[in-house]
């Protein structure tokens, strides 16, 4: 396989909120993107998933771990260079498409932005053209250049999200929980975009989301969070048809399936950290074929794996 | 069941909103029954009115808002045992909140952090309601308010009595929201996307708690969702809405394995499946219909892969299938060309029967 475009490892992110008392969002987090791939994080909320995208974007400063991008480091302190590098390479699409877009901007000037403060188009004229191409990839039409957030749906909205993105030419875009904001049917054409830019860009996407079933139609490769810890991590054909760990098992059986029959006679399954006895701290990965990976004491996975 | 009574009815229901763009009719003529004991659940977009029709029935609309026409049949049994039917929408605000709302009406909310008042114990906000319409003692209420969150599934209540609502987590305070409407044992719950703000696994606890609880207070629950999983899961009867109109309705299984409406194949069709490796999710083209604009014809025709000629024209009547199911579509005219359902869609449908039968 070619070099990996984003390589996490062992990423923490702590909060301390006083002198005694810390949050431990992220405790050693380790994965790789490859150019071109979507990776899929889940978990429920409180799990770290936002504060490991933050994270790699340095909106956050890692507490400890090395995170490489594009071959250069970005978890220390970073030269000119490498900001600049990080701050056009990578790019973000957030979850509520109303809070991120400046109410007091035109939606063309929202997504030239980036071209402005980095003085990428030349003239006038390139910009306006750059913007009008951009609208057109993400299915809008250049007219909409001229108008304000509000004068758009949900669905559009998130759709200008996409192109204030995408204008960067970036190589990884973190898409923060992009579609959990939107209606059903807007979020399938809204995943669809997606998939189309991708194919044209060969941009790699770290998405993350709690909804599993999304992840897995959209990722390559998927990692599964709980309390700060990559509980399991592999393809999602790995994930999905052998789950190993207990929680990856609960959130699957816990996703609504539209068969009523099925769904009416199906208890989900039930899965407490703290009355399951496993701790978290002292599992360590461990390989069950393939990439698929799992976190656990040696007798946990002996165990897990024999129920399968 | 043997005991068929209606016990909500919603006749012709026609609401329509004064706004700086103008008038914006939101519900266009929308009939629906409720049964004891049984669970109605309304799904689609959101704009399409689920939340208004239901907001008329508690009395909760917006001040801007018209009811043109139709009405709200309620039909309960007053303090002497006698059976009554009154029409909430005759009702003064000051009644519906005296005599119905919180007693026999309650209402589960989206958002359990803005539902909750931050500055008062969750203990004293269960209180609450039994001390206003029930009466009770302080002594009986506090005895009755540590019950529902026992009921549930909060453990060691009595200290989570005087904890406040940033104490718990979300889904706790879910369950806090549900024990408050429980409070005063209603007739009906009506659960307004109860658990969009949740985690999938704490969605499916919810859920299993609310059917649980049903069951055993023989409630009736209206489900106001845009989640078909969720649908799924917990409606006996299905109203799918579109465009502030009632475009298929049926029971569960009618609506999940035999859908007849386009819409009702699009948002089937939207929805990811664990099974399908399709390269590309089906998507229903365009935006839900802007309600300013007095539709002409069927509202849908614009997103409809399938739209006839006449759809442009005339809105289509319902159309009878079975006993329990009805829809609004040109298709089922006896005229109309023979269109089915598209075939993924078909070969999903297949493949969930198939898994059905096992559980049969």
């Amino acid at each position: 396989m070619s070099e990996p475009l984003l390589k996490v490892e062992c990423l923490k992110q702590h909060f301390p909120v006083s002198r005694s008392y810390t949050v431990k969002a992220v405790n050693g987090v380790s994965f790789e993107i490859y150019p071109g791939e979507t990776y899929g994080l889940v978990g429920e909320s409180g799990s770290g998933k936002t504060t490991i995208g933050r994270s790699i974007i340095r909106l956050y400063n890692p507490t400890e771990g090395r995170i490489t991008f594009n071959g250069r480091e970005i978890s220390g302190k970073m030269d000119n260079a490498t900001r600049a590098m990080l701050r056009t390479d990578m790019q973000m699409i957030f979850q509520d498409p109303m809070a991120s877009l400046n109410p007091r901007k035109k939606v063309g000037d929202i997504i030239g932005e980036g071209l402005d403060i980095h003085r990428r188009a030349g003239s006038e004229k390139e910009r306006e053209a750059l913007i009008g191409e951009m609208l057109h990839k993400v299915g809008l039409s250049p007219e909409h250049a001229a108008r304000y957030p509000h004068q758009f749906s949900g669905g559009q909205r998130q759709r200008v999200g996409i192109a204030r993105a995408l204008i960067m030419q970036p190589k990884l875009i973190i898409a923060d929980e992009c579609i959990s904001a939107l209606d059903v049917s807007i979020q399938a054409q809204v995943v669809n975009l997606m998939k189309d830019i991708q194919e044209e860009t060969q941009c790699a996407y770290l998405f993350i989301a709690h909804d599993l079933s999304m992840v897995k139609y959209i990722s390559d490769r998927i990692g599964v969070l709980h309390l700060g810890y990559m509980v399991e991590s592999g393809t999602k054909e790995e994930i999905f048809s052998n789950p190993v760990h207990p929680y990856t098992k609960s959130l699957i059986s816990a996703i609504p399936h539209p068969n009523p029959i099925v769904e009416k006679r199906r208890t989900s399954i039930t899965y407490d950290y703290a009355t399951s006895g496993i701790d978290y701290a002292k599992g360590t990965e461990h390989c069950v074929g393939g990439t698929h990976n799992v976190l656990g004491t040696d007798a946990e996975i002996a165990a897990w794996t024999k129920e399968n | 069941m043997q005991d068929n009574q209606t016990i909500l009815q919603i006749k012709n229901l026609d609401i329509s909103f004064r706004t700086n763009a103008g008038v914006v009719h939101a519900i266009r003529g929308v009939n629906l029954d409720l049964q004891k004991g049984e669970t109605v659940a309304i799904v689609g977009e959101s704009g399409s009115g689920k939340s208004v029709t239901m907001k008329a029935a508690v009395g909760l609309l917006d001040s801007n808002a018209t009811v043109n026409s139709g009405e709200i049949l309620y039909t309960y049994e007053d303090r002497d045992g006698a059976q009554k039917t009154v029409n909430l929408l005759s009702l003064t605000k000051k009644q519906l909140r005296t005599e119905f709302n919180g007693q026999r009406l309650a209402m589960v909310f989206q958002d359990p952090m803005t539902s909750l008042d931050p500055t008062m114990t969750i203990g004293k906000q269960i209180m609450e309601g039994m001390l206003l319409h029930k009466k009770m003692s302080k002594e009986a209420a506090k005895a009755r308010a540590l019950e529902l969150l026992k009921l549930v599934g909060i453990t060691d209540a009595e200290n989570r009595f005087r904890n406040y609502p940033h104490q718990l987590s979300g889904g706790m305070r879910q369950r806090v929201v549900i024990a408050i409407a429980l409070s005063a044992e209603p007739d009906i719950l009506i659960c307004d996307e109860p658990t969009t703000a949740l985690d999938v696994t704490i969605q499916a606890k919810i859920l299993e708690l609310i059917k649980d609880i049903q069951k055993k207070m023989n409630l009736s629950v209206i489900y106001i969702t845009h989640d078909l999983g969720v649908v799924a899961k917990v409606a006996d009867y299905v109203n799918v809405m579109y465009a502030g109109k009632i475009v298929e309705v049926g029971n569960v299984e009618e609506i999940f394995y035999e859908p007849v409406h386009p819409y009702t194949w699009g948002l089937l069709s939207a929805m990811p499946d664990l099974d399908t490796n399709d390269d590309r999710l089906y998507s229903i083209p365009g935006s839900p219909h802007n309600l300013l604009h007095e539709p002409q014809g069927d509202a849908f025709a614009a997103r409809n892969p399938f739209a006839l000629k006449i759809d442009k024209k005339a809105e289509p009547p319902m159309f009878q299938i079975s006993r329990t199911h009805f829809a609004a579509t040109w298709l089922l005219h006896p005229d109309a060309p023979d269109i089915d359902m598209p075939r993924e869609l078909k070969e999903r449908i297949e493949r969930s029967r198939k898994e059905a039968a096992k559980y049969l």
